[in-house]
C-alpha cells in the first residue's frame, strides 16, 4: 500500500463529526490541524517524546503525531478548542493554570491538559510525586514545571470540589 | 510614578485565555489559500565538495511545484551571503553563510536546496530524491584540534581555523602572580547543547504583487532585524517588506539570529507568485538550528594567604561552529563576566575563537555567562580547598560589597563603555541564602546522612547577569477613538509575558484596566524601529519607553480633559476608560471622547490648543547595561552505585532590582533555574570524531522532565537600578547562569570522601562512576 493511498474517515472531533478522505499516511495531528483546521494541537517533536500533541481518543490520551488519521475513524476525539465550556467560562484545568502561571509560551499546554484531564478522572486526588511522573512525558522547556505542579494540584482540588 | 499601583503586581497575564483555549496563532497556524509547502534538502556531510546537484527527480513528483538551488536564487538577490557579525576588530577570517550551499558544505544540516509542494508529505518524497554528488572532506570535529597547524581546515578555501582572537585584560598580572603566596590552576569544559525552544523555526511568506508587498511571518525573536536584511538582499524599500513574530513556542537565543530559510521561503514565494510555508521539524532543529556551550579554559588564581584574589589569568577556546552567524559575543560575554561579582585586581584572558564543521554557535539562554560562573566559582571551591577555608567564607572576603556600588570595572561592554555593576548586595544576598538553606548546619546532616550509606552534598555558586543590551526599543501608546489603549513596540514576545509587562506599565498610568489594553509585539508593519528579544533586554528597554510613552499620553488625556470639563489638572484622575473629577467619578469624561477630540474637527480649534492625536512614541536611550544578580545554593544526593545526581533542593536569592510583576520574575527565574539543571546534568549534544550529530531525538538528547525538578525557592531583593527610571533590571536568563556551578560544587561536595574533582558540565552518571573510580571524566 501506498501512503498516498487515499481512505475515506468520519471522525468525531469535540462532538461534532467530520467526513473526509485523506491520505493513509496522514498523521492525526495533521488531520486535526490542516484538515479540521483546529491549530490548537501543536506539533513538538514528531516522535513521541514531547507530548505536545496530545488529544483525547475515545477519552484516552495519545500523541497525535503517532497515530495516524485512518486509526481514528469512528472514534471521538477532545482537543483543547473543546476544553472550556463557553466563552465565559475556562474549565477549572485552564482556570488553575492561568492563576498559577502555569504556561508561558503556551506551545506544550495543549497537550499536559489533555494528560491531565484523563490523570485526573483517573486519580483526582494525586499526590505532588504522582503528579511529576503523570506529567513527566510532557516536555515544558519555559516553565520548569514548579507552576505547572502547582496548577495541576489546585485544579484537582476544584475538580474535586465541583464534583462534590 | 505609580499612580495606578499597577507595577509590582502580581497581576494575571493578557496572553492566557488565547492559549488555553487553544486560539493562539504560531508560525505553522497560518494557512494561507494557494499556500504550499516546502522541505530543505541537508548535508549529510560535516564536509564535502558538491559536485554536483540533480535535481529532475525530484521535480518529476507528482505535486512538486518547484526545486530550487543556490544557482537559482542568487541571480535575484543582491549578496549570496548572509553578512550578520556583530562589529568586532577581532575577526582573522569571514565565514558568512551562503544562502544555499553551492560548492562545499561545512556541517550536518547546511541547507542545499528547496523543496516546494503541494504537502509537506510531497516535498518531502521529493526531497529524498534530490541527488547531490558529495566529496566528502577531512573534518574538524573539535575546537582545540582545529587550530592545530595541521589540523584539517573547515573551510577548504580559508588558511586556517583561528576564525577571531582577542584578550580581555586590566591590572599588573604579572606582578600579582609573582608575588602570589599560592598560585592555583584548573582546566574546564563545558559542552554544547540545544535550545529547544517547543516550537521549533518556521517561516511562512507571502508576495502581492499589488503594491509589490512581500509579508514574512517568521517564529523569531527579531523581526525588524529580519526585515532590514530580507530588504538588503531583495534590493526593497522598508515600504515593500513586513515581517510579523506571530505568537512564539519559546526562543532561548537562536531564533534571535537570521537564518537562510528566512530569505529562502519569501524568495520561492516571490518567484512562485503563490505563499509558501516551511516548518522545522525537530530533526532538523538539532542540525539546523544553532547551538552553545563548547569552552574550554586553562586558568590560574593568584591569591594571598587568606584566599584574597591577587589575580585570574588564563585562556579560552570557544567552539564557534562552522559560520559567523551571531558574532564573537557569545565568548566576549565569558570573558567579561569572570571576575565580576568579585574584586579581581587583576585580570587576563585570551580568547581564541575556533571553527569547528558544526552547526554554528550562537547565545543560549545565558549566552557564555552560564561557562563565565562555573569557572570563577569552581576556582574558588579550589581555593576553598587549598586553603582549608569555608567555600562561603572565601567569596565573603573577596565579593564586591554594597557600598562599593555603583562599582566600575576596568572591562569594557562590546559598545566601548566600560562595565559598571550599577547596584546590589551581594554579601548580603549570599548571607540570605545561607541561612535559608542551613549552609551551617549542612555537615551535620552530610555526616548523619553518610552514617545512614547516603551522599549528599551541597554547592554554592554567586553570579551577575548583564541585561538591558541597548541602545533602544521604541513603544507606541495610544488611545483610540474607542477608547482603547493600543501599545506598540518592537519587544518581541516568546513567552516571557511581554506583551503583559508592557500592558501592565502602561495601565499604570492610563486608567489601571489591564482589559482596556491592548499590545502588538513583533510586528514591523506597528512601529518602524526595534530589535526584539534577546540579553534580558525587553523589560528594561521597551518596559521604560512604555513608560516614558503612557507618561506622555497620560498628561496630554490630563490637558485636554481639563480643556474639555473646564476643571484643574490637579483635579482630574484617570480611571478605568475614563478621565473623572478626582472623588466624584460621575463627572467627567470618557477616553475615547478625548481622543476623538484631538483627531480635529474641520474649522475648530484642537481642545486645550493641543496638538492632534492622542499617542506617542518613545525610545528610551541607555548604553550601560543593569545587572542582575543573586546567589544559589543546590542540595544533591549522589548514587554512588549507578552514578545517579538527584538535586534535592534549590534556593535561588535573586536580586532583579525593581520588580514589576512578581509572579513573571518567579516563572522566568524558575524556568532558567531548570535549564541550568539540564546543563548540568542532562543536556549533551553529541557528535562523533566525523562531527556527524549523534543525538538527534529526545530519547538520545535529555531534557528535563517534570521528575527531576527539586524543591525551589526564590529570596528577592530588591536593588533598583539607577540606570533607567523604572528601576528595572532583566531576568530572562538568570536563573541558568549559577545553577550548573551550584549542582557541580554540590556532587563534588557529596562525593568528596572519594576525592572526585569535577572540571566539566555537563556530568553524565557514567562520568560520576569514572570519576569516582579514578578514570578522568569524559574531556
Amino acid at each position: 500500500m501506498q501512503g498516498s493511498e487515499r481512505r475515506a474517515i468520519s471522525v468525531s472531533v469535540n462532538g461534532s463529526r467530520h467526513d473526509r478522505e485523506v491520505e493513509v499516511r496522514l498523521t492525526l495531528a495533521d488531520f486535526l490541524r490542516h484538515a479540521v483546521e483546529l491549530t490548537g494541537t501543536h506539533v513538538g517533536c514528531e516522535h513521541g517524546v514531547c507530548g505536545a500533541c496530545t488529544v483525547l481518543v475515545d477519552g484516552l490520551a495519545v500523541r497525535s503525531c503517532l497515530m495516524l488519521a485512518v486509526q481514528a475513524d469512528g472514534r471521538e476525539v477532545a482537543t483543547i478548542e473543546g476544553l472550556a465550556p463557553g466563552e465565559d467560562a475556562l474549565h477549572p484545568l485552564q482556570q488553575a493554570f492561568k492563576d498559577h502561571h502555569g504556561l508561558q509560551c503556551g506551545f506544550c499546554t495543549p497537550g499536559i491538559l489533555a494528560t491531565l484531564v484523563e490523570y485526573l478522572a483517573e486519580n483526582p486526588e494525586p499526590s505532588e510525586a504522582e503528579l511529576k511522573v503523570a506529567l513527566s512525558g510532557n516536555i515544558c522547556r519555559c516553565t520548569g514545571y514548579r507552576d505547572i505542579i502547582a496548577a495541576a494540584l489546585d485544579a484537582a482540588a476544584r475538580l474535586r470540589e465541583a464534583r462534590a | 510614578m505609580n499612580p495606578g499601583g499597577m507595577v509590582g503586581k502580581a497581576v494575571p497575564r493578557i496572553e492566557d485565555d488565547a492559549l488555553l483555549r487553544g486560539r493562539a496563532r504560531f508560525v505553522d497556524d497560518i494557512h494561507l489559500p494557494g499556500m504550499l509547502e516546502a522541505a530543505f534538502v541537508r548535508s549529510p556531510h560535516a564536509h564535502a565538495a558538491i559536485r554536483g546537484i540533480d535535481t529532475a527527480a525530484a521535480a518529476a513528483v507528482p505535486g512538486v511545484v518547484a526545486v530550487f538551488t543556490a544557482g537559482d536564487l542568487v541571480p535575484h538577490l543582491t549578496a549570496e551571503r548572509l553578512v550578520v557579525g556583530l562589529p568586532s576588530p577581532s575577526y582573522r577570517l569571514e565565514v558568512d553563510r551562503p544562502v544555499l550551499a553551492s560548492d562545499e558544505v561545512v556541517h550536518v544540516g547546511e541547507p542545499v536546496a528547496i523543496v516546494v509542494a503541494a504537502s509537506r508529505y510531497v516535498a518531502e518524497d521529493a526531497a529524498a530524491l534530490v541527488e547531490i554528488d558529495y566529496d566528502p572532506l577531512p573534518v574538524a570535529e573539535n575546537c582545540r584540534d582545529a587550530l592545530a597547524d595541521d589540523a584539517p581546515r573547515v573551510h577548504s578555501r580559508e588558511p586556517h581555523n583561528l576564525v577571531a582572537a582577542f584578550d580581555m585584560a586590566y591590572g599588573d598580572i604579572d606582578q600579582a602572580f609573582a608575588r602570589a603566596p599560592h598560585v592555583l590552576r584548573e582546566s574546564f569544559w563545558q559542552h554544547r547543547g540545544v535550545a529547544h525552544s517547543m516550537e521549533c523555526r518556521g517561516v511562512v511568506a507571502a508576495h502581492d504583487p499589488i503594491g509589490n508587498r512581500l509579508t514574512v511571518w517568521s517564529s523569531t525573536q527579531t523581526p525588524h532585524p529580519a526585515k532590514r536584511l530580507i530588504c538588503a538582499l531583495l534590493g526593497r524599500d522598508d515600504e515593500e517588506v513586513r515581517v510579523v513574530a506571530p505568537d512564539l513556542g519559546g526562543g532561548f537565543g537562536p531564533k534571535l539570529v537570521f537564518y537562510p530559510e528566512e530569505i529562502v521561503v519569501p524568495l520561492a514565494s516571490i518567484l512562485l507568485g503563490r505563499p509558501v510555508k516551511w516548518i522545522e521539524d525537530r530533526r532538523e532543529h538539532f542540525v539546523a538550528t544553532t547551538q552553545e556551550r563548547d569552552q574550554y579554559w586553562d586558568m590560574a588564581i593568584a591569591i594571598d594567604g587568606d584566599g584574597r584574589i591577587l589575580g585570574i589569568r588564563g585562556s579560552l577556546i570557544h567552539d564557534h561552529g562552522a559560520y559567523t552567524a551571531r558574532g564573537v559575543n557569545v565568548p566576549y560575554g565569558s570573558a567579561v563576566t569572570v571576575p565580576l561579582p568579585y574584586n579581581v585586581p587583576a585580570y587576563r584572558l585570551d580568547v581564541k575563537l575556533a571553527l569547528t564543521n558544526k552547526v554554528p554557535v550562537t547565545p543560549i539562554r545565558g549566552a557564555g555567562q552560564p561557562q563565565a560562573t562555573f569557572v570563577m566559582e569552581r576556582l574558588l571551591d579550589r581555593v576553598a580547598r587549598e586553603l582549608g577555608l569555608d567555600r562561603a567564607e572565601v567569596r565573603r572576603r573577596n565579593l564586591v560589597h554594597a557600598d562599593q556600588m555603583p562599582c566600575e570595572k576596568p572591562l569594557k561592554l562590546r559598545g566601548g563603555t566600560f562595565v559598571a555593576l550599577d547596584s546590589g548586595d551581594f554579601p548580603t544576598a549570599m548571607a540570605d541564602v545561607l541561612a535559608k538553606t542551613g549552609w551551617a548546619d549542612f555537615r551535620a546532616r552530610q555526616e548523619a546522612a553518610r552514617a545512614a550509606g547516603r551522599h549528599i552534598g551541597i554547592g554554592l555558586a554567586n553570579y551577575v547577569e548583564g541585561t538591558g543590551r541597548g541602545p533602544f526599543e521604541p513603544v507606541k501608546v495610544r488611545v483610540t477613538s474607542n477608547g482603547r489603549i493600543r501599545v506598540a513596540s518592537g519587544a518581541t514576545a516568546m513567552g516571557q509575558s511581554t506583551q503583559t509587562m508592557l500592558a501592565q506599565i502602561v495601565a499604570d498610568q492610563l486608567g489601571g484596566d489591564m482589559a482596556n489594553v491592548s499590545v502588538t509585539t513583533g510586528d514591523t508593519a506597528a512601529i518602524n524601529l526595534g530589535f526584539g528579544g534577546f540579553n534580558s533586554r525587553q523589560a528594561v528597554m521597551a518596559g521604560n519607553s512604555a513608560h516614558a510613552a503612557a507618561m506622555k499620553v497620560r498628561k496630554k488625556i490630563l490637558k485636554a480633559a481639563s480643556a474639555m470639563l473646564e476643571v484643574a489638572e490637579d483635579d482630574l484622575e484617570i480611571v478605568g476608560t475614563r478621565v473623572a473629577l478626582k472623588g466624584v467619578s460621575e463627572h467627567g469624561i470618557a477616553l475615547g471622547a478625548i481622543a476623538r477630540a484631538l483627531d480635529g474637527s474641520p474649522g475648530y480649534k484642537l481642545p486645550g490648543d493641543l496638538e492632534p492625536g492622542l499617542e506617542a512614541e518613545e525610545h528610551v536611550i541607555v548604553h550601560d547595561m543593569a545587572f542582575s544578580s543573586g546567589s544559589a545554593v543546590a542540595e544533591v544526593e549522589v548514587d554512588v552505585d549507578t552514578g545517579a545526581v538527584t538535586v534535592t533542593r534549590f534556593t535561588l536569592a535573586h536580586d532583579c532590582g525593581r520588580m514589576i510583576n512578581p509572579m513573571i520574575v518567579d516563572g522566568q527565574v524558575v524556568g532558567g533555574i531548570v535549564h541550568g539543571i539540564g546543563n548540568a546534568l542532562f543536556e549533551w549534544m553529541g557528535f562523533d570524531a566525523e562531527a556527524q550529530p549523534v543525538t538527534t531525538n529526545f530519547g538520545e538528547y535529555l531534557l528535563v522532565t517534570a521528575t527531576e525538578i527539586p524543591e525551589i525557592e526564590i529570596l528577592h531583593r530588591q536593588s533598583p537600578s539607577p540606570l533607567n527610571t523604572l528601576g528595572v533590571k532583566g531576568v530572562g536568563e538568570s536563573g541558568v547562569i549559577p545553577t550548573p556551578a551550584a549542582i557541580i560544587s554540590a556532587v563534588e561536595d557529596a562525593l568528596s570522601p572519594y576525592g572526585v574533582r569535577i572540571a566539566q558540565a555537563p556530568v553524565s552518571p557514567a562520568d560520576i562512576i569514572a570519576l569516582i573510580n579514578g578514570a578522568s571524566g569524559r574531556a
